[in-house]
Order: C-alpha cells, then structure tokens, then sequence
C-alpha cells in the first residue's frame, strides 16, 4: 500500500513538474536582452567587414534569402531553411539556381522588398554595381555567379560558370543578408535598414548599440524580444564582472576564455555556460617565397616540430581540436577521419620521433646545433595571437630554429602580410561556413587576396573545383579529405588547432543556440525569449 | 599687469599652434593610417579599393594641404567628419565632454578635499602615529595604478553588494548618478590626492617653522587659527600649482578608468580613435586637451596674484 502511494505521490510530481515545463517552454514576450558587446564595431555594415562583432548586433535586423535553422546547433545543407525565399530550385544542368520570394515583405522603412533588391545586393558583392562598398571582403564567394536575374519582382536566378552545389550554404551564411536597393552603402554602414524582426535604434561607437522589435515583421508573433541592447565593454573583466552582478542577461558570445569561464562558473553559479568550437584556426604563415622558408626540407622540419597537444592544453586547458584545414569532428563536417590525419607529418602521437625527424631535414638544409637558423616570428600585438606564438617560438628551439617574436600593431599586421615582409608569422583563421569551397577558395587558391602565403598549387586548385561541382557529397568528403592531407603536407599554411570559446546567459535567457561549427551564423534572436 | 595678460594670451596661441603642427605630424608618423585598419579588419588588403578609399578620404594629398584644411576648418568652426562613424566629428565629441568634466571635476576635488585637511593633520602631528599612517596611506596611493583600484573597487562591490557601479545615462536615482561618477572619481583621484597631502604636508612644515608663526601662538592665536589661518593660507600656493598639474595629468589617469569603468567619455573616445587612426577626431580632441591645460595654466597664474597679493605681474 506504502509503495502504491509512493508510486501515486512520484506520478503526481511528475505530472506537477512536466506541467511546470510546459508553462515554462511557453515563449513569454516583452523584455530587453542586454549583452555586453567586445569591442565598437568600424560600421553596421555587415557586406563590409569581416568579424562577428558587427554579425552578432547586426544580423537580427535582416533576412537571408535561406538561412541556417537557428535552434540547430551545427550548419549542414540538411539544417539551411527559407527566409526571404519561399523555396529553391535548381536547373537539370545544377548551373542556375532559382528563388522564390515571399510577397509582402517591407523593409523597414516602409518599401516592398523585390527581386530587385537581391540583384542590388549580390550585384555590388561582385562589383558589378555603380555603388560600391568601401570594402568587399567576401567578394570571392561570388566567383562562379556570373549574373543574378530577376524574374518579376518575386522571382529570382543566380546563373553559375559551373556547378557549386555549396552556394547555398554561402547564402544562408549570417554574412549574406539582402540589402536594400534604395539605401546607399554609407547609409547602411551608419543606419542600417532590413527586413528583420528587430530595427535598427541607434549606434554610439564605444558605447552601445540598440535594436528594437519590428512590428510589423513578416514572421507573425516574433521576435519575442522587445528589443536588444548590446553595452561596448573593452575592458574584460569590466564585462565579466558585469554578467556576474547579473546585469547582463549574456556574455558576448563564443568570447568567454576558458579560464575566464571558470571565474563565471564559481561566482554565477546559475548561469548557463557552453564551450564550443568557433571554427577558428590558429596557423603558422609561411614566406615560402624567398629563403629560409622556400626550402620545402625547413618548412617540413618546422611543420614536424609541432607538438599541437602541448599548445591545447596550454592555451585552452585541452578544450580546444586539433585537426586540418576543416574544422574537426564532432563540430565539423569535413574534416578527415583522425587515422587519416595522423598519417600527416607532425600530427602522428610521436612527438620525440617528429622531432628528431624534423633535425634531420635541418640538418639536410646545413643547419644544426652549431649553425643555427634565427628568424623573426611576426605576429599580432593581441593576445590570442601573442601566446600561440611564443609556445611556437620555443617549440622550434628544438630544432635549430631561434625565433624571436616580432609583435606588429593591428593596423599594420595585414599590410606587412600582403606586402610578404615577414618569414615566419602566426595568424588566425575564421571561418564563417563550414564548407570547403569557402576555406578552400579563399586561403588556398591561386591569387586570393586572402591568400596571404601565396601559395599556388595547380594541381590541386583542379580539386578544388572539382569537389566543388561534385553534387555526391560522400565523394566530395573523400576529395576535401585529400586536398586537405595535401595542403598539410604542402606546409602550406600549417594548422595548429581550432579553438573553442565559451558563451553564458542568466538561466531566464531561453532560446539561444551556439553555433558549433561556424560564429558567424547563429544571431538572428528572432526566437529568444526571456522568462521572467 | 594688462600687457602681462596680453603677453600670456599670446604665447598661449603659439603655443596651440605649435601643439597642433606637433599632433598633426605625430600622427601622420605613426605607421599605418585609418583605410590600413579598415581593411585590416576585413582581413585583405585590396590595392585599388584602398587607393579609392585614401582618396575619399582625402588622405592622398600631400600633408601640408591637409594640414591647412583642417586649420581652416577648424578656424570656421567645421571640426570635419569622424572616419569610423561618418559622423560630423563635433556631433561626436561635444556629448563626451560633460562626461569626463564631471568625472575630472569630481576626481580634483576628492583629491584637494581629503588630501590637504589630511596634509595638514599630517604636518601638524608631525612624528605621530597618525602622521605615519597617514604617510603609508598617501604612498600608496602614489604607487597603487588607478587601473588595478578601479577593478578592485568593481570585484569588491559584486562581492559585497551584488552590483557595480557601471555608466549609465539615464541614472535611475541620486545614488545610482553618484554611484556612477562618484566611484571612478575616487579611484582615479586617489593618485592625486596623495600627491596633494604629501606636497600640504611638507609645505606645512616649512610654513610651521617660520617665525611669525611662532609670534601668532606667542600672541595667543588659537592652534586652530595658526595652522588655517596662518599656515595654511600661505602653504597653498605650492599645493594650487600641483592642482594646475595634476588636472592636466588627469586625462591620463582617466583613459584607464574610463576603461575600466566603462564610461564614454573623452578619454577613452581619444584612445579609440588613435587605435582607428580616425585623424579629424584624435586631431579636434588634441587640440580640446592642449586648450585646457593652457587655460589651466593659466589660471593657475592668475589664483597666485589673487591668493597672494606679495605676488603682482608688472608690464
């Protein structure tokens, strides 16, 4: 009889708890989300720059024409949903690709959004507009679109040199909103307008940012928000110190150092914290134009004489992947198998015989513990540059190789980059889509501005294309998984590790998914509610 | 004493002339310009783009035509547009100002507020206990980096109160204002105020030791009366001249704290911009800066004659 009214009383609080689960997965809306912002971002335009501190503040103003589903946590083909397209089609022969718009969409001023409006916006992506940006970082996403035609006002094509099956990814990317035709590029840079659900309210440089709800937002009944405020800290333990006293409702996200993380941790206790990968890779540069470092021999000695594992757990207290170009599993969807990988010079567990290995090939190249090689170890003067590139500089101590580190100030890293006026460098990688035609193409390819080695290989640049086109993508894996191996093997920009980074939010913070492959996507916050 | 005032002024206008020539080359010195960060931030370097972007700007003229532009501007009245924010660069600057003044202002009288009562108590009991404590309280503060105070004085009130006194605009009630300027104030302003109790202090002991000192307790003059009346009245000339300094010196101390606690003033505004190499701000605020202390300076000059009537500027 006891176990039966045990039994009843267990029953009764599991219906009491699962119906206290149900009011509480009910969306509520109103309320401001407060997030502390890392640093003032040089515009609102989201087309012109290149990092996620303009994407995360930004991105909630406008649509895609698809994006990635932002309650699912890694970006894959199968995750990339409509948004200002209704559906998408492709042509028998893969080289057009179709849209179809929504109607009745305004942007926020008021206009109707048309075809039109897409065919502005990719058109200056490609620079094929009379309005320019001030800068077009993303221009090579774009190289096999040879024109976007619109059909009436709600149809669209963006007809292809070849088959790439992976444009779609590009334009569900957090990178590629639609901008409007009757805004100049300035105007978006100061006061951008969208068609999203929240409206741009105001940007202070180094003091904050505001955006409130669109009424009047084609997705009824969202956002949940009333509105979004993101406070420019500088200063990190000003920040942190902040979301512990609870009064942000968010860490700015993927930017909370794991040892940081430990501090939230022990004095939030309540707070909701994940670490997760960024798809940033942290790599080595290398001028393999002249010498010392166009002796293929120095460059694979340099590439053996990593101990990768010993920087992850420096740096990141083991949270963080070591892997190629693509970003590891389980994040990544690329990467190459870890038997695989470890059949690359320098990524075997060995990391005694790699060295002793990378002394011969020194040795091979006339240097030695009598004559030994000094170069200079040009780096960012921040941090996350910094650190990497010290461990480094000790780690070729190892063999023959005296670096010495040779900080450079942000606003002269990528012009003493571009002009080659370095040997050896550290430098790190964001990657806004998980898809190798975007890594591939923009760091490897013959004369890409981003290309900062120079490092051209024909024969491989064939794959690049040819994985590219492929529409099987269990046969495009094997293929990105070759090209990969070979630019490892090539030393041509060698990986060291991706790194994870941690986001938290007060536990009243309901609906934000972190993004485990890609920090550029996952920001439109049209479904965040807050509990309270 | 007129021709003495006019003289002055003079010398203050070449003085900002010279202060301008000097920022205007500095800046144009330093490697790296505002379209080398733009692009940096984007992570290419497109030649053509830069090029365009240079001239748009206006920064492939030669230096000299720049230099005169923004004189002439300047002298109109048009302080030029803000490279990052496109916006008119005193749109920019003048809501800033109030900010810092206040928290300059608020800093400088914490300083002479608690540091010369305390110089003098510590002059006066000269050997004491209390002048010792009061001694390792002023080194301290000399040698504590307001950077490092301001963030203990942060980790302090969450661990205490459960909240920090971060900038607001709007400050909901007189505490939370207070809270706001009055916190940063006092940790930037301790450095100052120690200097200001060491400098009261040591003048004090000279002035303590002088023989009409000595006549005023003789004709029975109250401690009190001889040390404020007396003493002290003559003792702060030294203690003004520090003040003059230590507001010119103040900016410096307040970049960090603004940082720190993240107040939008002109401070930190000035750091931004030189990181962004925004040129018509960095140059205008410079400029703003140079003004004050000159004004100061000033000033400072001037409260001597009035504070000391042995003192007269003759023509």
């Amino acid at each position: 009889m006891r176990s039966v009214r045990a039994l009843a009383a267990v029953a009764v609080s599991l219906l009491a708890t699962s119906n206290v689960a149900a009011l509480a997965a009910e969306p509520k809306k109103g309320g401001i989300l407060k997030v502390y912002h890392r640093d003032s971002p040089a515009s609102a335009s989201i087309h012109e720059e290149a990092t996620y501190s303009v994407n995360i503040p930004f991105m909630p103003i406008f649509n895609n024409l698809v994006i990635y589903k932002q309650d699912v946590a890694q970006n894959s083909m199968d995750s990339i949903v409509p948004d200002l397209a209704e559906s998408w089609a492709w042509s028998d022969d893969r080289k057009t690709l179709s849209f179809k718009l929504r109607q009745g969409v305004k942007w926020h001023d008021g206009k109707p959004f048309t075809a039109a409006d897409v065919k502005c916006t990719f058109d200056m992506l490609m620079g094929k507009s009379q309005q320019k940006f001030r800068k077009n970082p993303r221009k090579s996403w774009y190289n096999e679109v040879v024109d976007v035609t619109p059909k009436g006002d709600l149809e669209v094509a963006f007809n292809l040199n070849r088959p790439q099956p992976a444009l779609l990814a590009l334009l569900a990317s957090g990178y590629t909103p639609v901008y409007p035709c009757h805004v100049s590029p300035g105007d978006m840079r100061t006061k951008p307008t969208g068609t999203g659900p929240f409206k741009f309210v105001e940007f202070k440089a180094n003091e904050s940012i505001k955006i409130a709800r669109n009424p009047d937002y084609w997705k009824k009944g969202l956002p949940h928000l009333d509105g979004i405020e993101y406070t420019i800290i500088t200063n990190r333990s000003t920040a942190i110190l902040g979301f512990i006293s609870g009064q942000f409702d968010m860490t700015f996200p993927t930017e909370v150092s794991i040892p940081l993380l430990k501090d939230v941790k022990t004095q939030a206790p309540k707070a909701v914290c994940v670490v997760e990968p960024v798809n940033v890779s942290t790599n080595i540069i290398v001028n393999s134009s002249s010498p010392p470092f166009d002796n293929l021999d120095i460059r694979r000695a340099m590439a053996l004489a990593l101990d990768r594992k010993a920087f992850v757990s420096i740096l990141f207290e083991g949270q963080a992947d070591i892997g190629g170009t693509m970003l590891p599993a389980p994040g990544g969807l690329w990467a190459m198998p870890k038997e695989m990988l470890e059949t690359i010079p320098g990524y075997g567990p060995d990391v005694k015989a790699n060295r002793e290995e990378a002394r011969k090939l020194m040795q091979k190249a006339g240097y030695g513990p009598e004559k030994r090689l000094a170069v200079k170890v040009a780096t960012r003067n921040i941090a996350i540059y910094r650190d990497p590139a010290i461990i480094l500089i000790d780690q070729l101590k190892d063999i023959y190789i005296d670096g010495e580190l040779e900080v450079v100030e942000t606003a002269n890293w990528f012009s003493k980059v571009a002009r080659k006026d370095y040997a050896l460098g550290l430098n790190l990688t964001g990657n806004a889509v998980d898809d190798p035609d975007q890594s591939f193409f923009e760091n490897y390819s013959c004369g890409s501005e981003r290309n900062y080695t120079n490092y051209c290989n024909k024969e491989i640049e064939k794959l690049f294309d040819e994985q590219s086109a492929e529409t099987d993508i269990a046969k495009r894996k094997k293929l990105v998984w070759e090209i990969d191996k070979k630019l490892q093997e090539d030393v041509a920009r060698p990986i060291i590790y991706h790194s994870r980074m941690g986001s938290c939010w007060q536990p009243h913070v309901k609906g934000i998914t972190i993004m485990v492959n890609s920090s550029y996507n996952g920001y439109r916050y049209e479904d965040v509610w807050m509990d309270r | 004493m007129f021709a003495y005032i006019v003289r002055r002024l003079a010398l203050m206008l070449v003085t900002l002339f010279g202060i301008s020539v000097i920022i205007f080359v500095l800046l144009r010195i330093v490697p790296g310009n505002i379209v080398d960060i733009l692009f940096d931030a984007a992570g290419f370097v497109d030649q053509a783009d830069k090029a365009n972007l240079e001239r748009e700007l206006g920064l492939d003229q030669p230096i000299f035509v720049q230099y005169v532009k923004w004189i002439g501007g300047l002298l109109q009245g048009d302080l030029g547009y803000s490279y990052v924010s496109e916006k008119p660069a005193l749109q920019e600057i003048l809501p800033r100002i109030p900010i810092t003044a206040k928290l300059a202002a608020l800093a400088l009288l914490f300083s002479a507020a608690i540091g010369i009562p305390l110089g003098v108590i510590s002059a006066v009991k000269q050997g004491t206990r209390l002048d010792y404590a009061l001694r390792v309280v002023s080194l301290s503060g000399l040698s504590l980096p307001s950077f490092w105070l301001g963030l203990l004085i942060l980790m302090a009130s969450v661990a205490m109160f459960g909240t920090m006194p971060i900038f607001n605009p709007n400050p909901a009630t007189w505490t939370e204002a207070f809270a706001i300027y009055a916190v940063p104030a006092m940790a930037v302003g301790f450095r100052s105020a120690a200097l200001t109790m060491r400098i009261t202090r040591s003048s004090m002991l000279e002035i303590l030791r002088q023989d009409y000192i000595r006549t005023a307790r003789a004709k029975g003059a109250s401690e009190a009366s001889v040390n404020y009346h007396h003493a002290l009245k003559n003792a702060v000339l030294p203690v003004i001249t520090v003040i003059g300094i230590e507001a010119a010196f103040l900016i410096g101390g307040l970049i960090v704290t603004e940082t720190v606690f993240n107040i939008p003033g002109v401070a930190r505004f000035l750091v931004e911009a030189i990181r962004w190499r925004d040129y018509p701000i960095v140059q205008n605020l410079v400029m703003l800066i140079a003004l004050v202390v000159v004004v100061t300076n000033f000033t400072v000059d001037m409260l001597y004659a009035a504070i000391d009537p042995r003192i007269r500027y003759t023509d």
